[in-house]
């Protein structure tokens, strides 16, 4: 056992009067979560503390807030952690401090209805709603099951796993920007049907998302949903994936995103190094066919950049010599090599960053211990691999 | 027809989330209904009514598919049809699943379902119902409520109710179910009449983690995991030698409490589920949920070592006592899912069987709860009822700071005493001492305080009044466990360590009464499976 302050930023709406801190003492053992703190703080002490809970096993979503000013959920983070992440914000400011109040709040991004319950109805709700979250399928359905790829099935169930608590809404830096962004929990919920081979309306779901201003492109890859994200659901990953299938379904990227990462990769495929002059060209003309036919948009967009690429070169960052396209060295023969197996590593491994494939991280340790077993019980899928 | 869902929580909240591993259906070529409808008679220790078991695998298959077609991510194989695991108590693998969320994929494309059909139904989230409404005929007329977000009450007339409302798992410390297992719709139904079912039946799952009772889904056992005790030894061979680990779960909970008691568990009252055995790639894609509640829970990683389990309060195989169109005795009021007893599961539940009872009966009970709200005009309600809950809530938060206990100490009273007497193994010393301190609890209840006395969400009041269900439903299962003096399916009494059909082959009814629940019995109906002995 040991002693813990939890330090609760409370609202009682019923006051009149503001949000304020209140600060409770636990007893309990590291091990046990937050939410056990909080429970014991409203069994004990006060049980008009408000909090929405309900498993403690982080399957319900119930019980999303913030701990120490990162979003997650109370029963998923144990207290003993919570408190030496406290204590290290505390040290930081001044001198080490070891028994620093683990600060809770309500989620951010959201109204906050009475102590650390939110009104998700009103944001995170109504933005799933946005997405029309539901299977279209076209056509009377089969006598039988829909029969697919069962990959597309274990792809989409990363997706599958998010469990609604608004963790990463809470936590979006893009949101706190525009509050209409569709935000990090409804396009990982749209791409469990644009990832769904039953669903039939896939194009039309990524142009209604790639066109709405505040859809796939208002994300800033900041990463905040995936560290807050308790199920490994990844958020943006899904967002990002969105876009990639936007880009292959030609759907027109207003901030080139997806043009500028296949020039990205096709430069260094070719050169070993990046050759930044190539950058602005392959991006909006790329390859022959682009430069003898560039598109109206491509031509707006590199004269638009010609001021980028001007100011380096007047302020010596760059040397003339550099920002002549072509001119870039490639590579020695032996390093290009390595670089040639960095991508068909990249190509082989495509699809494995998804957790119900290939695990944690961490787990990748002892990759040649699995493929071992993998080869000796299932030689189907190890082949395949 | 105007339909509303009334749930005390959001829905996506609800407890269905936690099961993890599948849900059954014979729908491979080879397997049939007749080996999934015996599997689960045998399961129940006999106690199953047959003809319910009959229709519930009979119409599994084609709700599979149903889901199938909304869009349940169920896992396929390599033709890329619907693909299975084994599970315990089965004679076929034949247990579809979504890894090892199975519950939760399953319950969130309905939630897609409902908000994609809004219009036609309306959705009260965050609504507790404190009572059901009676008509002056005796039927079922309605529900008085609460909203949760502001506590204003509300009288929702309806021609049908159908009480889903999970079941009591928080009756008993430490329990796999959520905080909100509390039993509401069978101590609802209850007070105003109906009759409860096999309220002795208490499941015990075979792997939840000691301490706060988290569940390790069946399907780690289902994917070849390994039960140990402390001497490493693999003790399911002398309790189950064909079955082992896949035995039913009542039979496995008592092989490890045997153990455990005999002194080959571990000094922390467990004994140890080795999931090594199982390889990597498939840990990965199947049962990712429990290496998250492993590492995040227990501290451990359970593809490199064995994780410590013990026997745990898991579910409620008794319940509202309904027929096979989830009616009550109560016109117009409806149970399905692990509320009502129809019975399937009768003395102990197959795993996978419970989201199909719930899916299955749930539909049925729609089905006829429709018709009857086609054939009647509403009943005439009175305000009088609506008036009598805000009654009580008044008292309840008029109650001074020190007048009586607090809320939560009579829970965990409660709790401990029904682990620690109503559980494995039972006896009636045991049951008789429980039922005392449930009685006792119940008079304490009444002077309990609580310190909220506002009106937006105040879960404090709510609390108190889900202790109240908590109480009808303890005292009932200790009364019923008391009753039935033999051993079968979950129920097994120390002093009476033989199964007894002659005298014992038959549900105990309880109907409330001034003084406590009053007993009565009725017959288990048997089609073609005549009881046996039953080994695994």
């Amino acid at each position: 056992m040991a002693e813990y302050t939890i330090k609760v930023r409370r609202f009682q709406p019923e006051s009149g009067e503001g949000p304020y801190w209140e600060e409770f003492n636990v007893d309990l053992e590291p091990s046990l979560a937050v939410l056990d703190g909080l429970l014991q703080a409203k069994d004990n002490e006060d049980g008009s503390l408000a909090v929405r809970c309900s498993c403690r096993a982080a399957i319900c979503g119930s019980c999303g807030m913030k701990i120490n000013g990162q979003s997650g959920l109370g029963c998923k983070t144990q207290i003993g952690e919570a408190q030496e992440l406290a204590n290290k914000v505390a040290s930081a400011a001044g001198a080490k401090v070891d028994n620093a109040p683990i600060v809770i709040e309500p989620m951010g991004n959201m109204p906050v209805i009475k102590d650390l319950i939110t009104d998700m109805e009103s944001t995170h709700w109504t933005k799933i709603r946005r997405v029309t979250p539901w299977l279209l399928p076209h056509g009377e359905p089969p006598e039988r099951e829909y029969v697919v790829e069962p990959e597309s099935m274990i792809d989409i169930t990363q997706s599958m796993a998010c469990i609604q608590c608004g963790a990463c809404v809470s936590s979006c830096l893009s949101m706190e920007a525009d509050p209409d962004f569709i935000g990090p929990a409804a396009l990982a919920k749209a791409y469990r049907f644009v990832g769904d081979p039953r669903d039939a309306e896939t194009h039309e779901r990524l142009h209604d998302l790639a066109d709405d201003p505040h859809g796939i492109y208002d994300c800033t890859h900041c990463f905040s949903c995936i560290d807050a994200c308790p199920k490994g659901v990844a958020p943006m990953d899904q967002i990002m994936r969105l876009r990639r299938k936007a880009g292959e379904e030609g759907i027109e990227d207003p901030n080139a995103g997806h043009a500028h990462e296949v020039a990205f990769v096709k430069i260094i495929e070719k050169k070993g190094t990046l050759d930044e002059a190539m950058l602005v060209q392959e991006s909006y003309a790329p390859g022959i066919k682009g430069k003898l036919k560039p598109s109206k948009r491509g031509i707006r967009e590199t004269i638009k950049s010609l001021p980028t690429i001007l100011r380096p070169l007047r302020k010596r960052k760059v040397k003339l010599r550099q920002a002549i396209p072509g001119t870039h060295h490639k590579l020695p023969g032996d390093a290009m090599d390595d670089v040639k197996a960095i991508y068909a590593h990249a190509e082989e491994h495509n699809e494995e960053f998804n957790l119900y494939i290939k695990g944690e991280e961490g787990e990748l340790v002892d990759e040649n211990v699995e493929k071992g077993i993998e080869r000796s019980t299932d030689p189907d899928t190890a082949e395949a691999k | 027809m105007s339909v509303g869902i009334i749930s005390k929580v959001h829905p996506v909240r609800s407890h269905s989330n936690a099961a993890q591993g599948g849900i059954n259906a014979a729908l491979n070529p080879g397997d049939s209904w007749e080996s999934h409808a015996f599997d689960t008679i045998k399961g129940s220790d006999y106690l199953g009514d047959q003809d319910a078991v009959e229709i519930m695998t009979r119409e599994a298959p084609e709700e599979i598919l149903h889901l199938e077609h909304l869009g349940v991510t169920f896992h396929r194989n390599e033709e890329g049809k619907l693909g299975t695991r084994a599970f315990g108590g089965a004679s076929a693998a034949r247990t579809y699943y979504v890894a090892d969320i199975t519950g939760q994929a399953i319950m969130h494309v309905l939630y897609e379902q409902l908000m994609k059909y809004s219009e036609q139904i309306a959705r009260y989230e965050e609504w507790f119902c404190s009572s059901l409404a009676m008509d002056e005929n005796g039927e079922c007329c309605g529900v008085v409520t609460r909203n949760v977000a502001d506590g204003t009450m509300e009288l929702f007339q309806a021609k049908s109710v159908i009480l889903c409302t999970g079941g009591n798992g928080q009756v008993w410390q430490p329990t796999t179910n959520a905080l909100i297992c509390t039993g509401d719709g069978i101590a609802m139904a209850y007070r105003v009449g109906a009759k409860l079912m096999d309220m002795e039946m208490i499941q015990y799952h075979p792997t939840t983690l000691a301490g706060k009772g988290f569940l390790i889904t069946e399907g780690a056992r289902g994917e070849g995991a390994h039960l140990l005790n402390a001497k490493g030894e693999r003790f399911m061979e002398k309790y189950a030698p064909n079955k082992m680990e896949l035995a039913s779960r009542d039979v496995v909970s008592r092989a490890e409490q045997t153990e455990i008691n005999e002194g080959r568990g571990f000094p922390d009252g467990t004994v140890a589920l080795d999931i090594t055995v199982v390889p990597k790639k498939r840990v990965h894609e199947a049962l990712r949920e429990i290496v998250l509640v492993g590492r995040d829970f227990a501290g451990v990683d359970i593809t490199r070592e064995p994780i410590h389990i013990k026997p745990g309060n898991h579910y409620t195989m008794g319940g509202v006592k309904t027929d096979v169109d989830g009616r009550t005795d109560i016109p117009g009021l409806y149970s399905a899912g692990e509320t009502a007893c129809v019975s399937v599961h009768g003395g102990n539940r197959l795993g996978a069987n419970s989201l199909l009872d719930t899916l299955i009966f749930g539909k049925r009970s729609g089905r006829d709860a429709a018709a009857r709200a086609k054939r009647i005009d509403y009943a005439r309600t009175s305000k009088k009822i609506l008036e009598d809950e805000e009654a009580m809530i008044a008292d309840v938060v008029s109650r001074e700071k020190g007048s009586g206990r607090r809320i939560s100490e009579i829970k965990r009273e409660l709790g401990q005493t029904m682990d620690g007497k109503v559980a494995v193994f039972r006896d009636e010393a045991g049951i008789t001492e429980a039922l005392e301190i449930v009685k006792r609890l119940k008079e304490e209840a009444k002077t309990a305080y609580i310190d909220d006395h506002g009106s937006v969400f105040n879960q404090d009041l709510l609390a108190a009044i889900e202790l109240g269900y908590m109480l009808d439903n303890a005292e009932c299962t200790c009364v019923a466990a008391l009753e039935r003096k033999e051993s079968r399916g979950a129920q097994y009494r120390t002093d009476f360590p033989e199964r007894n059909d002659e005298e014992w082959l038959k549900h105990i009814d309880l109907e409330r009464t001034d003084d406590g629940p009053e007993i009565s019995y009725s017959e288990v109906t048997i089609t073609q499976w005549e009881p046996q002995e039953r080994t695994y």
